[in-house]
């Protein structure tokens, strides 16, 4: 009578602890969104929306607040990446989900998905140290777009990689048999069937891993130099918004401190306009199959 | 049983959460309001104002001192207000900042570091101005290789940077493309590991894979800032709104005296007596 009574109890009351956890997150989130909106809405009114946004000069200390330079930095580092991250890691996904030997896949994937675990701050060690030399090799400092870029594919690599490879496999096994039965050589069948079919799944894992990448700070700061310019090439440094935030929080104050908020409410625009992309691009290939 | 799990299991959390308050509270609420000083300010004052905390704690138990960064433009700002009681500013207050009470705590040299391999030995005041300026461009313009120059330098209102600006740049500006680094250690890493770097840093943060350049035939050690031939030094000042009394000058006391300038000493920084 107890297990049953306690059961129904359990029963009736799971929805509202799974509503308190829902709440609780939904909470944080309107908090991080309000608290950033009050914070830099100042410096959007000081400045004005449109000095803010399409001002090229960036100087706290001369009061001007331009970001306009941070946000071509932030563009073109993601930009690159995902030129980079998207052939590397979608044919990393093929390899895992249909070429690969069992034993080759067991090896491969736990180091993919150990490659999300390392802190960002490492990568930009490691990119500080390897990469930055080797772009200088090739012109300028070394400090630029180009060393973001490969730094940040490496950040995102694993995303587009693992996402890539649960929808490939998901393709229900029946199209890959019947390619196949119809006379299509496996690469044909990999080529014409499972990666279109595996469509939605791959293009929501690249729009994820730009998620990722234009939020990036640490591992940017140490890598592109951070001087406020909009770069004429790809070995010029740049700064991106996520790494603007984070090179000037510590020291500022007033309006200042206000315009590092304002640029946390552009970012946060711009990952909410990704992530709506990433909710369609879903949507869509759910109606597809 | 899993039902009586979930039930010990929220006991212990409901239990925790009650108990947690009280314990917290007992912690704090053995100081009085007239026990605790607190400071703000200069992040590079911080790390010897903590230690200069700690010492004093320990020879005067029941004190609370609360030592808070920010940078150097917050400590004015939080110490003209009234919400610290003693500031920290790591350069010169400016003429439209408030009048303060200055207590100077200690002084910090500023290096000019480039790599070890670069054959530079030496650069004047006015080329160190003219190089992070983007005027000169070229190592062989300064004695070196004829090689392009990098510019590694603090992002905007780091208290380093605004130091260096104030002493070398004048009025000129740090060139808008020169390579910014957020921290100390960031500048080391990345002088040291270009051949064609020069940037500046607080003397407490040299280290040997950088080499330090001489201004004006000066080599920066801690001797020379001294003795005032080193011409990149700033002052460390802890700040009040009035002359201090009880427990603030008690404590400001101790920092400027023997024991509190060993340990600034101790920490790389140049002691005033």
């Amino acid at each position: 009578m107890y297990r049953i009574v306690s059961r129904y109890f359990v029963d009736r009351n799971a929805k509202y602890l799974v509503l308190v956890c829902a709440s609780i997150s939904f909470i944080i989130l309107a908090a991080i969104a309000i608290f950033t909106l009050r914070e830099g809405l100042p410096a959007f009114q000081q400045v004005g929306w449109i000095d803010f946004i399409f001002g090229t000069e960036w100087r706290p200390t001369l009061d001007k607040f331009g970001i306009a330079p941070m946000i071509v930095g932030s563009l073109a580092v993601t930009l690159g990446a995902m030129i980079l991250a998207i052939p590397l890691g979608v044919g990393c996904a093929v390899l895992l989900a249909e070429v690969a030997p069992a034993r080759v896949r067991n090896l491969l994937r736990p180091a993919v998905e150990l490659l999300v675990g390392i802190p960002s701050v490492v990568y930009g060690l490691v990119g500080m140290l390897l990469v930055v030399p080797v772009v200088r090799q090739i012109g300028g400092t070394g400090y630029s777009v180009a060393a973001g870029a490969i730094v940040l594919m490496a950040m995102v690599l694993p995303t587009i990689i693992s996402i890539s490879e649960d929808s490939i496999r998901t393709v229900p096994r029946r199209y890959k048999e019947g390619s196949l039965a119809l006379g299509a050589t496996h690469w044909q069948t990999i080529r014409h069937v499972l990666i279109p079919a595996a469509r939605s799944g791959i293009v929501a894992s690249i729009i994820l891993g730009i998620g990722r990448a234009i939020g990036e700070a640490m591992a940017m700061i140490m890598v592109i130099g951070n001087a406020v310019q909009i770069p004429a090439s790809l070995l010029d440094s740049t700064r991106t918004l996520a790494g603007g935030i984070a090179v000037e929080i510590t020291y500022a104050g007033g309006l200042h401190e206000n315009a590092l908020f304002a640029i946390g409410v552009v970012l946060f625009i711009l990952i909410m306009i990704i992530n709506s992309f990433a909710l369609i691009a879903m949507r869509r290939g759910r109606e597809h199959t | 049983m899993p039902m009586k799990q979930v039930l010990k299991r929220l006991l212990f959390i409901a239990v925790t959460s009650l108990l947690l308050p009280s314990l917290l509270t007992a912690g704090c609420g053995s100081g009085g309001l007239s026990d605790t000083v607190t400071e703000a300010g200069s992040t590079t004052v911080q790390p010897v104002a903590e230690k200069l905390a700690e010492a004093f704690k320990a020879e005067n138990p029941d004190v609370t001192i609360v030592i808070q960064g920010g940078g150097s433009s917050v400590g004015i700002k939080s110490c003209n207000d009234g919400t610290v009681d003693i500031g920290a500013a790591s350069r010169e207050l400016k003429a439209d900042e408030p009048n303060l009470v200055k207590h100077l705590l200690a002084r910090d040299g500023i290096a000019i570091i480039i790599h070890p391999a670069n054959p530079v030995t030496g650069l004047t005041r006015e080329q160190v101005k003219e190089i992070f300026a983007g005027k000169i461009t070229n190592w062989s313009k300064v004695g070196g290789e004829n090689k392009d120059i990098f510019v590694v330098a603090r992002e905007e209102g780091s208290g380093t940077r605004t130091a260096f600006e104030e002493m070398v740049m004048g009025k000129e500006l740090i060139k808008s493309d020169a390579i910014l680094l957020p921290f100390n250690g960031a500048i080391i890493t990345a002088v040291s590991n270009t051949t064609q770097a020069i940037g500046f840093i607080s003397f407490g943060y040299i280290k040997n894979s950088v080499k330090t350049v001489e201004i004006d035939g000066v080599a920066a050690t801690v001797e020379n800032a001294k003795n005032g031939t080193y011409p990149i030094v700033r002052p460390l000042y802890f700040l009040t709104k009035e002359q201090p009394t009880g427990l603030v000058k008690k404590f400001i006391d101790f920092c400027l005296g023997p024991k509190g300038q060993n340990i600034v000493a101790g920490e790389g920084y140049i002691p005033v007596s």
